[in-house]
Formats: structure tokens, sequence, C-alpha cells
């Protein structure tokens, strides 16, 4: 790993200021898009088309009473917050967004995203118990238990993406799908690392924690003003790093589809054109993503607890462990007689 | 870790000390406490579900003994929105009464008033002419239609697709704009009179039923799409909520819900009332008793209403639709406008109301979307009940879900509340 330049922290700035505003945005997104599913029109009042509603709600949440329950840990409340929206934060370090257009090259990118997502449950965790509420206790119980489950199917989704890369790198990981997308070689692999990736981010069908039709609010019914507000921002941040993860790992990253086929008859672009169609493709893609999100969420019910356990380990994990072997075995046998 | 540790002990009022002690001890004295009994290990957790939760229709309260997810006991607490109806009814003429029971069930009203009117019309012995019959049929199988609708968007918001309750309300809103039409009132229409209806329906009215029959058939067919084989939808409701044929009927349980455990019990079909006997319409049911088995039921038997609907439309005679006899039924506003007997008859009506003979008694049930809705009424001879007894669905029914909550999961409460279907005003009274 070589030492940070003056480029590095340009696209950190860059790129946070993007995931902070990106929850915004997907927040707009979220109520227009459930609109139009649900027949409905959606927020149109603030600003052209509704656009300023993600700021009318932030104002809103800012003005909001905070309270901490009687008989919480009222230091655990308010740091509990803060850890989902910080790990979120810290993901897109190790993420490229175009050709030479990341953070940080670690070598051990992949453990490191692994390390730092997991982190995230214990906010949610801490949430649930510091509320001293029955509901918030159950919903962070529900989290900590799924977010164990959907760890290990996801780990080794990614550790068959890692078989054709060689590498724990991410920028390695991008350029090894020049030529073919994950999606296509890997198929099983990125519908297992698709639904993790739900249940990570908490989103429905997976969004049992904060289940609002049985437990209330889950681990936030206790939360008001801007604590809520960082889990809400959280979550958020959750769907698009979640987006940008299966676009790095299956989607090929800032690749076109099959570009190192045809990337030399094109004609040569500037650097700067070339970071521009970079992050173009890897936005649309992201965005495309996101949008997957939301569908499934305002379609499909929920998982029961039960449900969601079976699914994890009596269906995906071995699934996803015996991709893992025969891809490594198709692989090995490509090596030796090819 | 001491273990019979009480309300008392726990909360410390701040305000009106003596007021809120007063309250929680009445709490602790009520039935519905749940006491840990056996808990060495310290596992078992005490619930609170209600009456101000999000997903339990209305005020109904549960108290739920968990061991992690699982249910291990339960107690159901109702009464929350008691408004002593029955009481109310001492003190009214039978046709003031009328739009109280509009805010019993408070999704079918029009099934209310047509029980209401057909129990003082069997105590009073009125004829009612047939074309009333008609409109009251096609009124109480739209409300059955709206019930039936607000159930399956309710029941699967609470399995957690909550577009589809939206995607229900649109129809019902199509509901109200025809009941807006029907009588004049969108939500609490009070159509129905003794001996009668209100109003004729209009000719935009009837246009509107028939646009609405033929095409929401086709909306019933998207939804079965989207959750007859919707894998999570399906073993969400599969199994869930079971209660046997014996419990069933012990408990008293009405409705679609014992018609899902194969009793094929309609009061339609059974005690025909209205014209239900000139109608041809099937009674689904099923056998195997749980979640799945009510949403069938109330899927086919909302296909079963609009082909009732449909035959009223052609079967409809022409005629009077209330009862020219002045000492039974209000005279229509015409007489009242413009005869003196008329205006008198009308000033009685209001002031005494219908005298049915003194210590009459009658019972009559009709088939309320959600089971069996029956008035019964004993007359002093007055125009007031000397009594009025009300056996409502949602109350019996209620009594076979407290059986059902029993060793399910936490997530399966609030799916069971929606599959069972009660309606707290329609409970408590």
């Amino acid at each position: 790993m070589e030492a940070p330049i003056i480029s590095s922290y340009i696209i950190l700035g860059a790129a946070l200021f993007v995931l902070l505003n990106s929850a915004a945005v997907c927040v707009y997104a979220e109520r227009r898009i459930a609109a139009f599913i649900q027949n409905r029109v959606g927020p149109n009042r603030v600003g052209p088309f509704g656009l300023l509603q993600p700021i009318a709600d932030v104002v809103k949440l800012i003005f909001k009473e905070d309270v901490t329950p009687s008989y919480g840990n009222r230091i655990l409340h308010s740091v509990a917050p803060l850890i989902p929206v910080t790990t979120a934060l810290m993901t897109v370090a190790v993420i490229p967004f175009g050709d030479g257009l990341f953070i940080t090259d670690l070598n051990i990118g992949i453990l490191y995203l692994l390390a730092i997502a997991s982190l995230g449950v214990y906010g949610v965790t801490m949430a649930g118990w510091a509320s001293n509420s029955k509901y918030s206790l159950l919903g962070g119980l529900r989290a900590a238990a799924q977010m164990l489950s959907y760890e290990l199917p996801m780990g080794m989704a990614i550790a068959s993406m890692v078989l054709f890369s060689m590498s724990l790198s991410l920028v390695d990981m991008v350029n090894a799908q020049i030529y073919w997308w994950g999606i296509f070689v890997n198929p099983i692999g990125f519908i297992i690392f698709t639904i993790a990736a739900f249940a990570e981010a908490n989103r429905s069908p997976f969004d049992l924690v904060e289940a609002e039709q049985e437990l209330v609010g889950g681990f936030h019914t206790e939360y008001s003003s801007m604590k809520f507000g960082m889990f809400f921002l959280a979550e958020y941040m959750h769907v698009v790093i979640g987006s940008m993860l299966i676009t790095v790992f299956f989607l090929g990253g800032y690749h076109l589809p099959f570009a190192g086929y045809y990337a030399h008859l094109l004609p040569e672009a500037g650097t700067l054109a070339k970071a521009i169609l970079d992050i173009s493709v890897f936005g649309a893609k992201v965005a495309f993503m996101v949008f997957v999100f939301i569908w499934v969420r305002w379609t499909i019910p929920r998982f029961k607890y039960n449900q969601l356990m079976s699914l994890g380990w009596a269906r995906l994990l071995p699934l996803s462990i015996a991709n893992f072997v025969i891809i490594a075995f198709i692989l090995m046998m490509i090596h030796e007689f090819f | 870790m001491e273990l019979k540790t009480t309300i008392l002990d726990k909360a410390k009022p701040t305000f009106f000390e003596k007021h809120q002690n007063a309250l929680y001890k009445s709490l602790e004295d009520k039935h519905t406490t749940v006491e840990v009994e056996e808990d060495p290990l310290g596992t078992r957790m005490i619930l609170n579900m209600g009456p101000q939760h999000p997903a339990t229709h209305g005020v109904l309260r549960l108290l739920l003994e968990l061991d992690g997810e699982r249910i291990i006991r339960n107690r159901l607490d109702i009464g929350y929105l008691h408004r002593g109806v029955e009481k109310i009814a001492e003190n009214k003429t039978y046709q003031e009464f009328m739009p109280y029971t509009d805010r019993m069930d408070y999704l079918s009203p029009y099934s209310n008033n047509v029980a209401l009117c057909l129990a003082v019309e069997k105590i009073a012995q009125i004829e009612v002419p047939e074309r009333a019959d008609y409109i009251r049929m096609i009124g109480c199988e739209l409300a059955r239609i709206s019930s039936h609708l607000l159930y399956l968007g309710a029941m699967v918001m609470d399995t957690g697709a909550i577009s589809f309750f939206i995607w229900t309300f649109r129809e019902r809103e199509r509901l109200y704009d025809i009941f807006d039409n029907f009588g004049g009132h969108r939500f609490t229409i009070s159509h129905s009179r003794i001996g009668g209806v209100h109003n004729d329906l209009s000719p935009e009215c009837l246009g509107m039923i028939k646009n609405f029959i033929d095409t929401f058939p086709d909306e019933i067919r998207d939804w079965k799409k989207l959750l007859n084989k919707n894998r999570i939808f399906y073993d969400r409701n599969l199994n869930v909520g079971r209660i046997s044929y014996d419990e069933a009927l012990a408990l008293g349980v009405t409705g679609p819900n014992i018609r899902a455990v194969g009793v094929p019990y309609d009061i339609r079909k059974f005690d025909p009332y209205l014209q239900y006997d000139q109608v041809e319409f099937d009674v689904p049911t099923r056998l195997e008793g749980d979640n799945l088995a009510r949403y069938f039921i109330r899927m086919e038997e909302m296909s079963e209403s609009v082909r009732i609907i449909r035959q009223c439309l052609e079967k409809m005679p022409k005629g009077p639709i209330r009862t020219d006899n002045a000492k039974q039924a209000y005279p229509s506003k015409d007489e009242v406008y413009y005869s003196m007997e008329g205006m008198i008859h009308d000033f009685m009506m209001t002031d005494t109301g219908i005298c049915p003979p003194e210590g009459a008694e009658a019972y009559h049930a009709i088939e309320a979307p959600k089971g069996e809705l029956g008035f019964f009424i004993q007359s002093d001879g007055t125009g007031h009940p000397w009594r009025l007894k009300i056996k409502s669905p949602s109350f019996t029914n209620l009594q076979g879900l407290e059986k059902m909550l029993d060793g399910e999961m936490i997530a399966d409460t609030v799916v069971m509340i929606g599959g069972v279907d009660p309606v707290m005003g329609d409970s408590d009274k």
C-alpha cells in the first residue's frame, strides 16, 4: 500500500459527500417509487417535484424533542446511533469508483469490508438494549442473530469471486471482471450475495429488526429526533453501500459489459472523460441496484424469524459452500488441462 | 433475583401519584394478569401488546408470556372500546338506535343496519317490499366486499407487504363512492330503514355498481396472482393460527373462521333471510383451519358476493321501497310535506316509534362479513326495547384467537389477529 496522495483526499471528500447525500436522494427515491407502486403521487409539495422533501425531513427531525427513556442506559443510547453511520462511511475507503479513482487500494480490502460491515450491528443491538423497552430488545436480538447468519453465506459468495480475481484487493476484483462480469460466471454467488446484502442492510423482506407490525419500530422504537435520523441515514447508506458492493463484486464495477473485448477498438479517451465515463457507469449500476432494493421492499412480505434462520443456515450456507467448491474445482481443471 | 416484582414496584408515578397507583392496582387485579410461575433460568418475558399498538386492529390488548420468540401463554383483554351500545338501545326508539349499529362493525355498516332492521321487523311483524330486500342485499354484499378488502389489506400488511393495503384501499374507495351515491354517506351510511330502505337507487348509482362488479373480479385475479404463489406469504400463513374443528365449534367461532375448519355454516344458506333463497351462490369451505384457509375463503367469498350482486341487479323488481303502513315505517317525504296525516305520522314515528306487542321476543341473525350477527330484542310494548342483546361475531371469534396464539411465534400474532379479523367496535360494543 503506497502512501496516500493528494488525489486520495479529494476522492475521499467527494465520496463521503456523495454517500451522505445519497441517503437523502434515496429517501426521496424510496418515497416516489413507493408512491408509484401504490398508485399514489408521493411527496410533490416541497420544491420542484418535491425534490427538497429530504431537507424538510431532516429539519423536522432536528427540531423534534430528543427523548431518552427513563431507566435506559443514557450513554449507550446516545452512542448506538453513531456506530452504523460510522461503519457505513468507513466502507467507502476501499471501493473503486473508476479507473484509478479509489481512496486506497488495500491488499486485504475484502477482509476490511467484511470486518467493518459486521461492526454495524453493534449499534443496533446496543440501541435495542439501551432503550429499556421489550420491543427494542427483541429487535436488537433479532439483529444480532440475523447478522451472524448472513455474514457466512455472504463471505462464501465473496470467496467464490476471489477465486476468479486471485486477490483480496477490490481494484483487482473489478479488473478481473473486465471480460466477463461476476454475475455471468458465478450467478449462484450473485443471488446469494444479493440476498445477504438485503439482510445486512436490514431491508425488507429481512427487516425483522424493525418489523413495524409486530415490534412497533424494533430497535429504534424509543428513538426520536436526530438520533433516529442517524439510524435512518445509516439504513439508506447501507442500501447504497450494498448496491456498490454488488456492483463491485458481480456487476463489473466501472466496466461496461464485456469491455475487454472491444475496449481497444474505441477511441482513446482523455483522463477526465475516462473518469466521467467510469463514474457514470458505476453510478448507473448502483442506482439500478438501489431501485431493486426499493422495489423489493414495497412488494414482498417479510420473513418470520424461524424462516429467516432456516433460509440462512439450511439453504444459503450449504449452497454457498457447494458453489465455492464447484467453482474452485472447475477453475483448477481449467488451469490443469488447458 | 426476585421474580415476583409487581407493577407497583417498577412504576414510579410522578403525576397524581395516588390516582396512578390506583390505576396500576386495578390492572394487577384483572383476570388478564399473567404470572410467570416456573422460570428457573429467567428466560421468560411478559410482553404487553396493546391496547396502543399499531397492529392490533384497534384497541385489543394482548398479554404474551414469551420464551425468546415463542409464545408460551397468552391472555386477551378486550373492552377498551366499550360504549354501552346495548344500554343506549334501551333509551332510544328502534329507528333512533340504528345509526349506533353503524359504529359497531364500522367496516360493514350496512350489514349491521340490516341486521337490526330485520330483527325489529320480525318482532313487530312488518312486511317489507321485495325491491327493498334486493337493495338491502346489494348493500350487504358490497359491505361484505368492503370488509373483506380491509381484512386482505391489513392481513397482508401485517405480514410485511405494505403496498397491498393501499391497493385494497383503492377498491374500497370506489365502494365508498358507491355508498355515497347509495344513501348519502360514505362510511356510516344508515341507509336501511325499519320497513324498507330510505331511498331507491339512482340510475347513476346502479351504473357505478355495475361498473364495479365488472372490473372488480380482475382485481381479485391480480391479487391472487401476486399472493397465492408467493412463497413468503404462503409460508407465513400455512399452519399458522390453527384451530381444530371441535375447538372452533365449542368456542362459537363464526363466519369465515368456522368455514375454514370445514363447517359450511352460512346463515344465508341455513336460514335464508331477505331474498337469499332466490339467488345462486356457493359457500366456500376449507378443512385446514389455519390462516391460509381463512385467506382463501375470504377471497372466494368476495367473488361470490360479486355473483350475488349481479343476480340481484337482474332480479330486482320495480315497486315501492318501503312498507306503505304509516304505523310501521316512516311515510315518504312526499306525504310528509304535502299531507296532514303524513306529517302527523312522521312526528309519531320519531317521537314514539314502532311499538311491538308487549312481551314479544325475537332473535334474528344475519351472515355479516365477520360471521353471525344477531339482535335479540325483548319488548315491553313501548317504542323502546326493554332489552336488546347483540351477538357480535368479533366477540366470539376473539375467543378462538386465544386458543390459536399459544405456541406460535411472536411475528405470527399480528398475522393471526389479521386473519381472525376482529373489529373492536363490534367486539366491545
